[in-house]
């Protein structure tokens, strides 16, 4: 692709993100100084000083590679994403906040006006006795300031640009991160073939359970607990112990890490191929091993009792089963008015 | 990303048919309307022909679909018309004669779902359009399917050897196929063998049944295994392997005469809580009943002094076989055996009558249970078929004859029990004729209504029997006066005369309600079939369909799946019987391909669906860990597609993307009829 005998053009861009996603890239060890001897390094606001106006110089198709992490919350983080799609031959939506909207999504189930009230008017620590709120245009006696409009939904990066590939993880794993760039690289450098458009890159086909070395059986579970209500037995399946485990219905990849630590998987993976709603799927694999079994004669209100009694004990179903999808899931958001 | 699959509509060539059904449908959906909007609004998604027409389940309507399949190259099929469960199968088979695949056929309900269920006709007609709109865009994703063929293998199993198994077992023996009887008491019979006379006809109950267990007992086609239980069912229809345990009766079946000596000899009595309904005694080693079938007696392990305490072995003394026929040494024995079709005729058990405190049960000594009665009236029963109270010896003046004990009421069981009024009919009779004394029969709805069952109803009104309608609130011997002292006296509002009475009677008999065996959910379980509300096993279809399960091979007959009459009990028997030699001679059985399987590169193990499936067809590899779904067994339920987290199961028929595209299909039009354009998308406001 590169032409020329010039180095192929990296580029990182962070929208609606934690910075995670850099952290864990930088973290590949000393492959980045492959990295660096196969790229230059076109955009990375993150580690060198780059401006908006250098992209926006570059020829459409400039950069090879654009690992573009962060959801879209902002004016800002949409026409970065149509910038970056312009100017980028591959555009990859990497990391959870990208590829499925991740923490900042969680916002979807509530409103912009609900969002900016807890953050600049409701929080205790603030001080902000006239009730400022961002607004787009402030004028100065300067001139007129201008800030990013901040949207009432978030959106995942393929819901408003064309999306090559995807990497999940909140963040990625740093050794999937690198076997993802040698897949590019061996493209770039050698013609190997890209994987096909659409693929999700970094992870695996099976669910986090495949590579979960507690042990399982059927289960039936009669109430849920929170990790601080009980500690685990060593050795066996969390979700049967009652510790909500977002593994089953979570892409392997990460190397089942949380389990092995004793704490639920939250699903930062993301569904397995083929799934459409990470959330409804873990939902209904609960909902089909809750412990009510009756027997004729049992009165239905007390089965509907103990359902809600062992649903009751999940006290944030939405928070906790869309953690990373709610923006990608069929859900999208709540149906909450913009200004309530 | 996106939900909506990439339809490969456009290279499919559909056929709609929307069908009048007399006035059913067209009376409320305007069924031109919507043929001739499909026509039109559906074209881009492949519908190539729309078509009204009054009854599509005829054979020229069937003709119409078969003639465009093969004239104008159709390769999808919609019917909208009645329920699925209807004539789904009727519309595949005409697509098949045409030449297509069945399953390529989709059918809509527009009858039960549509103009059944509503009344506004524009708002009907715009609901039936979005079905069909849901229907084609369905179709387009069906795959060419095929049966699964499976052998059957001709012996079956029959378990329980009360009258609805015993019928069961001689029909399928009687015509030329092995039957494996398994019975869980010492002998067949069950309840009928307990009783002395039968309504309407009163034959005698022992005089009918008992050529029947004689014919059981020496069929050469029947093995018959009493004292036995089944302990597991592995396999699917056509080829279940069954383990069953058979208990040592500490008997030995291949020298024992029946001659009867050992029971004789035997110091223990115990009584008979069984056969006798607690009104008599039996001894340790015991036969059921002088006719048992087979007659071979079994050693009480709980109540024999050798079992108990090391010694005494009369029995073995006594026995005149060489080598003597009583062996202490036996062991249970499980033994394997292979079957293609398996009967479940497990009957009843009786309402505890103890559970309704106030009619005196268990306190009241001359309150007797309607089964106690049987035994009383039975002329090989306790007191040789004389009538007579506890003390052995009085016969009643008075007798009451409560009705519904447990039965139509809220608080035991809500269902009528159906033989309770026929048998406290019969019980007035008996009484009448053993003892003349009054008799009171105690009823809510008198309730006969079979073949001669009225006409016996109007015998027994004519023999003097009084009826007083109206729940018996009380059965008590606290006298308020001297004419109730040393009575028994039922509290009743007579509610024909609008009055509360008191009747002193000496004996008052509960016509107690028949309820599912206490174990019925477990062996249900076992069999991989369901148990309703009530407890009863659930036949396929309530009328159609009675005596079939949702389970493949699995046959229902008599009290099992509810309660009813000995004829009734008899006809399901010749039912189960004949579905299952229907089966035999066809020597195998097309499945329906509508199933899940699981995806093994798909599945990581996590065992969620492990024990969902009603239908025991999931089990877990533990070599390869992960999970195996036996196509055989699966019904296609989707319970397991919905519960696995990963994806990894698939249900034929029920894909992703057959569910998403008719979800699209669905929400075509808003009901204001209007096409596109005016669609409700959940998904769009958020993303705009
Ligand atoms: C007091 C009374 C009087 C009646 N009088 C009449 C009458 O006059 N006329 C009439 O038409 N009807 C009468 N009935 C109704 C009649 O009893 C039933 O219709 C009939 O007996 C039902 O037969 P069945 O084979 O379904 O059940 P059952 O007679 O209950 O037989 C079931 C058999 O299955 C066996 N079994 C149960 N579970 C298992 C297991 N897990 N494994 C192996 N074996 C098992 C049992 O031991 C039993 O032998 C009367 C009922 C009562 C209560
Ligand atoms: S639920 Fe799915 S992934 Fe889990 S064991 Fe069953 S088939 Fe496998
Ligand atoms: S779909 Fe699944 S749960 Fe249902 S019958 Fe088949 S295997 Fe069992």
């Amino acid at each position: 692709m590169s032409t020329n005998g010039a180095k192929p053009k990296l580029a990182m861009y962070w929208a609606a993100s934690c910075g995670g996603c850099e952290i864990a890239t930088l973290n590949i060890g000393e492959h980045i100084l492959t990295v660096d001897q196969v790229f230059d390094l076109a955009f990375f606001p993150c580690i060198a000083d780059f401006k908006v106006s250098d992209v926006e110089g570059y020829p459409d198709g400039y950069i090879d590679l654009c690992l573009f992490n962060g959801a879209i919350r902002s004016s800002e983080n949409e026409h970065m994403a149509h910038l970056l799609r312009r100017k980028s031959k591959i555009l990859v939506a990497f990391g959870s906040c990208a590829y499925e909207g991740c923490i900042p999504a969680l916002a979807n189930l509530t409103s912009r006006q609900a969002v900016l009230r807890t953050v600049y008017l409701d929080n205790p620590s603030l001080d902000n006795p006239s009730g400022v709120l961002p607004q787009t245009t402030t004028p100065a006696p300067e001139g007129e300031l201008t800030l990013p409009a901040f949207y009432h939904t978030v959106k995942t990066l393929d819901q408003v640009v064309d999306v090559d590939y995807y990497v999940p993880g909140c963040p990625p794993e740093s050794h999937q991160i690198w076997a993802v760039l040698q897949t590019v690289v061996a493209a770039l450098t050698e013609g190997a073939p890209l994987p096909p458009k659409g693929t999700i890159l970094g992870a695996g086909q099976v669910a986090v359970c495949e590579e979960c070395p507690l042990a399982r059986h059927e289960k039936t579970i009669p109430r849920f607990y929170r990790p601080y209500e009980i500690v685990p037995k060593p050795g066996l399946c969390l979700l049967e112990q009652g510790l909500v485990c977002l593994g089953p219905a979570t892409v392997c990849g990460c190397g089942a890490l949380c389990p092995r630590v004793g704490m639920g998987c939250r699903g930062c993976y993301g569904p397995l191929p083929g799934v459409v709603d990470q959330g409804a799927r873990i939902l209904t694999a609960l909902a089909s091993v809750i412990d009510v079994t009756g027997k004729p004669g049992d009165n239905e209100e007390e089965l509907a009792r103990r359902v809600q009694d062992a649903v009751s004990t999940i006290p944030d179903p939405a928070g906790l089963f869309y953690y990373f999808s709610m923006a990608h899931s069929l859900l999208h958001r709540a149906r909450v008015a913009d200004n309530q | 990303m996106s939900t909506a699959p990439s339809s490969p509509k456009s290279q499919e060539r559909i056929g709609v048919y929307v069908c009048h059904c007399g006035s059913n449908i067209a009376g409320v959906v305007d069924v031109k309307d919507v043929a001739q909007w499909a026509g039109r609004e559906l074209a881009e998604d492949g519908v190539v022909i729309a078509r009204d027409y009054q009854f599509m389940c005829s054979n020229l309507g069937q003709e119409l679909i078969e003639a465009d399949i093969k004239e104008q190259g159709l390769t999808r099929v919609v019917v909208a018309a009645c329920s699925p469960h209807l004539h789904e199968a009727t519309f595949r088979t005409a697509c098949q004669r045409a030449g297509l695949n069945p399953y390529l056929c989709e059918m809509v309900s527009i009858r039960e779902q549509v103009s059944w269920v509503h009344t506004d006709r524009d708002l009907a007609t715009a609901k039936a359009k979005a079905l069909i709109a849901g229907g084609v865009e369905r179709v387009a994703w069906h795959e060419p399917l095929e049966p699964l063929i499976v052998p059957i293998n001709p012996t079956t199993l029959v378990v329980g050897g009360g009258i609805a198994g015993i019928q069961a077992a001689l029909e399928i023996a009687d015509s030329g196929y092995p039957v494996i009887l398994v019975e869980r008491e010492p002998s067949i019979g069950g309840h009928m063998a307990q009783f002395d006379k039968t309504f309407p006809t009163l034959d005698c109950a022992a005089c009918i049944l008992t050529p029947k267990m004689v014919a059981v007992g020496s069929h050469p086609n029947i093995t018959l295994l009493t004292y036995s239980e089944v302990e597991r069912v592995d396999g699917y229809v056509g080829s279940f392997l069954v383990t069953i345990r058979k208990k040592a009766r500490y008997v030995n079946a291949e020298t024992c005469t029946g001659c009867g000596l050992c029971i004789e000899k035997c110091p223990v009595r115990v009584v008979d809580e069984v056969f006798e309904a607690g009104l008599g005694y039996r001894k340790a080693v015991y036969r059921s009943f002088p006719q048992a079938v087979p007659k071979y007696p079994v050693i009480d392990t709980e109540h024999c002094t050798y079992f108990q305490r090391g010694k005494c072995k009369a029995c073995q003394i006594f026995c005149p076989t060489q080598p003597k026929s009583i062996n202490f040494e036996q062991k249970d024995e499980i033994i394997q055996v292979e079957v293609g079709n398996i009967i479940l005729a497990t009957g009843y058990e009786l309402f505890d009558c103890r559970r309704i405190p106030q009619y005196g049960y268990g306190r009241l000594a001359n309150v007797y249970t309607s089964l106690e009665f049987e035994r009383l009236c039975n002329a090989a029963g306790p007191t040789g078929g004389e009538v007579v109270l506890r003390d052995g010896v009085t016969k009643p003046k008075t007798v009451g004859i409560i009705h519904c004990v447990g039965s139509r009421d809220s608080k035991y069981n809500s269902y009528c029990s159906v033989i309770c009024c026929m048998q406290s009919l019969k019980f007035a009779h008996l009484v009448k004729e053993r003892t003349g004394a009054e008799v009171y029969n105690f009823y809510i709805d008198m309730r006969t209504p079979f073949k001669d069952y009225d006409e016996f109803y109007q015998k027994v009104l004519a023999e003097g029997v009084h009826f007083v309608r109206g729940r018996v609130a009380e059965v008590t011997d606290a006298a308020r006066h001297p004419g109730e002292e040393g009575k028994i006296i039922v509290q009743v509002e007579d509610t024909l005369i609008g009055r509360q009475r008191r009747i002193p009677v000496d004996m008052v008999i509960l016509s107690a309600a028949l309820e599912p065996r206490r174990d019925a959910q477990e062996v249900a379980h076992k069999f991989g079939i369901a148990c309703s509300a009530n407890g009863w096993f659930i036949e396929k279809h309530p009328k159609l369909d009675p005596v079939a399960t949702m389970t493949e091979g699995i046959f229902i007959a008599g009290c099992a799946q509810g309660p009813k009459d000995i004829p009734a009990t008899v006809a399901q028997g010749a039912a189960a019987a004949a579905r299952v030699i229907g089966r035999i001679h066809q020597g195998h059985l097309a499945l329906e391909p509508v199933r899940a399987s699981v995806i093994a590169e798909r599945c990581s193990g996590c065992r969620i669906c492990n024990n969902l499936c009603p239908f025991n067809a999931i089990s877990f590899r533990e070599d390869l860990g992960v999970t195996e779904i036996n196509p055989a067994l699966c019904q296609g339920c989707g319970t397991c597609v919905a519960a696995c987290p990963a994806g990894a199961i698939t249900g034929t028929q029920f894909s992703n993307e057959q569910v998403f595209a008719q979800i699209e299909g669905l929400l075509m039009l808003d009901f204001s009829g209007a096409p596109r354009g005016a669609a409700v998308r959940m998904l769009e406001p958020a993303l705009s």
